[in-house]
């Protein structure tokens, strides 16, 4: 037995709440509020009869928000001791009621609770910690109406599972939104100038060649060459396996575009390559304009 | 149709709850639960969790409903015990399912378990008495 389970053993028998009080009694506008969230209609909640619905009831001893927690000192020291050895979270795991009469508007709630029990040490997939389970005793004016043990699990959060990170999305604006929706409709579109008939990408308001903003959305065939790349190694980049290659494609209307080769490993990329265009999505992100070989399968 | 005399091994129609962050939120103030991981979202990040998910409070009570709407307002709980697995998260789907696991007079209890895209949420019995409905 570990030294901080056996200190936590000589709580179990003492008090977790003493004379707790329920700060309200039970009442109608408590019951109703609670039926309309879990769309309970049972008619034994309304009406001049109405009872509580027996599951309510922890929630009477409930301290609210910013009310004074019914805490022992006892408790309070065992949570101490949890937090002070990282056991810092806490999350509830167990729950046994059993009801001996049912609970009426006007019921006033009394309870107390004890420390039922601190397990040894125990791993979880949430993290490793101790269960601390508490038995309480709740009164419906002095009269013993309830009775329920509950279970949580103080533990020390496990570091986050390294998720596959989600690959970086490309920024959507005015200037390129054109683009996007192009993307969106499985079509490449480049622009060309209205004035000089330049050919332009990545889109941009004017033309480089002649400045003029007015200009035309024109569908590129697909179809390019490997005009440059590189195969990254290194630095890792979420969202990307290396090593995976880089590609400047020229595209057969002459306008150059950085984008990924796939259908091959990154060792059998040339200049020169013919490749077409595909479109892949990442993960949960938009659809992305790729290349592949020319011919390869898809 | 509420079975008049359940038997041993009666399996009860599932109760299919689509659970919203409306009722993951309303859920847990109905309850006074304010653990910030069954409101703020930001906050349930913070500690670990995707999302929000469910309080402990709602998902006991949603197991009684599920027993008190089958068997009718004459039944009276009489023990609800659960045991949490997986959380459960705005967008998933609660789908309870109970078996009768033993009938003595009044007395049936069922075994519950409610699952969802993750996997169980919850295990439990729970014991009922059913004033003239037992064999």
């Amino acid at each position: 037995m570990s030294d901080l389970h056996q200190l936590l053993k000589l709580y179990e028998g003492r008090p977790a709440a003493v004379a707790g009080r329920g700060p309200d009694p039970v009442n109608r506008p408590m019951i109703r509020h609670w039926c309309e969230a879990l769309g309970d209609t049972g008619p034994a909640y309304r009406g001049a009869d109405a009872v509580a619905p027996a599951t309510m009831l922890q929630v009477w001893t409930m301290p609210g928000l910013g009310g004074p927690a019914a805490r022992s000192v006892a408790l309070a020291e065992v949570f101490a001791l949890l937090d002070g050895a990282g056991f810092t979270a806490v999350v509830a795991t167990d729950c046994e009621q059993e009801y001996l009469r049912p609970l009426r508007p006007g019921d006033e709630i009394t309870f107390d609770s004890v420390i039922e029990s601190v397990s040894p040490r125990k791993t979880t997939r949430l993290g490793s910690g101790h269960f601390l389970t508490r038995r309480t005793e709740i009164r419906a004016n002095g009269e013993l109406a309830g009775i329920q043990r509950f279970r949580i699990l103080k533990y020390a959060p496990a570091p986050p599972a390294s998720r596959p990170a989600e690959r970086p999305q490309p920024v959507v604006n005015r200037d390129n939104a054109g683009f996007w929706e192009g993307v969106a409709a499985h079509r490449l579109l480049i622009q060309q100038c209205d004035d000089c008939a330049e050919r332009r990408f990545p889109w941009l308001p004017g033309c480089g060649a002649c400045g003029s903003p007015r200009w035309t959305a024109v569908d590129a065939s697909g179809a390019g060459t490997v005009h440059a790349y590189v195969v990254v190694h290194h630095p890792p980049a979420p969202g990307f396996d290396a090593p995976y290659a880089v590609v400047l494609v020229e595209l057969a209307e002459g306008v150059r575009m950085i984008s990924n080769l796939t259908g091959v490993g990154p060792g059998a990329v040339r200049i020169g390559m013919p490749v077409e265009l595909e479109f892949q999505r990442v993960g949960e992100g938009r659809e992305l304009p790729v290349f592949r070989p020319r011919g390869a399968d898809a | 149709m509420t079975p008049k005399e359940p038997k041993k091994g009666d399996t009860l129609p599932p109760l299919t709850i689509p659970v919203t962050r409306t009722l993951v939120i309303a859920g847990a103030l109905a309850s006074r639960d304010y653990q910030d991981v069954h409101h703020d979202p930001e906050a349930a990040r913070a500690k670990g969790a995707p999302d929000i998910f469910m309080n402990i409070l709602t998902t006991n009570g949603l197991v009684g409903r599920y027993l008190t709407d089958h068997f009718g307002p004459d039944a009276v709980l009489r023990k609800v015990a659960i045991r949490l697995g997986v959380p459960s998260h705005p967008g998933d789907e609660l789908v309870l399912n109970g078996t009768v696991g033993s009938v003595d007079g009044e007395t049936v209890v069922v075994d519950v378990v409610g699952t969802n895209r993750l996997g169980r949420h919850v295990t439990g019995t729970v014991t009922l008495d059913l004033p003239g409905g037992g064999a």
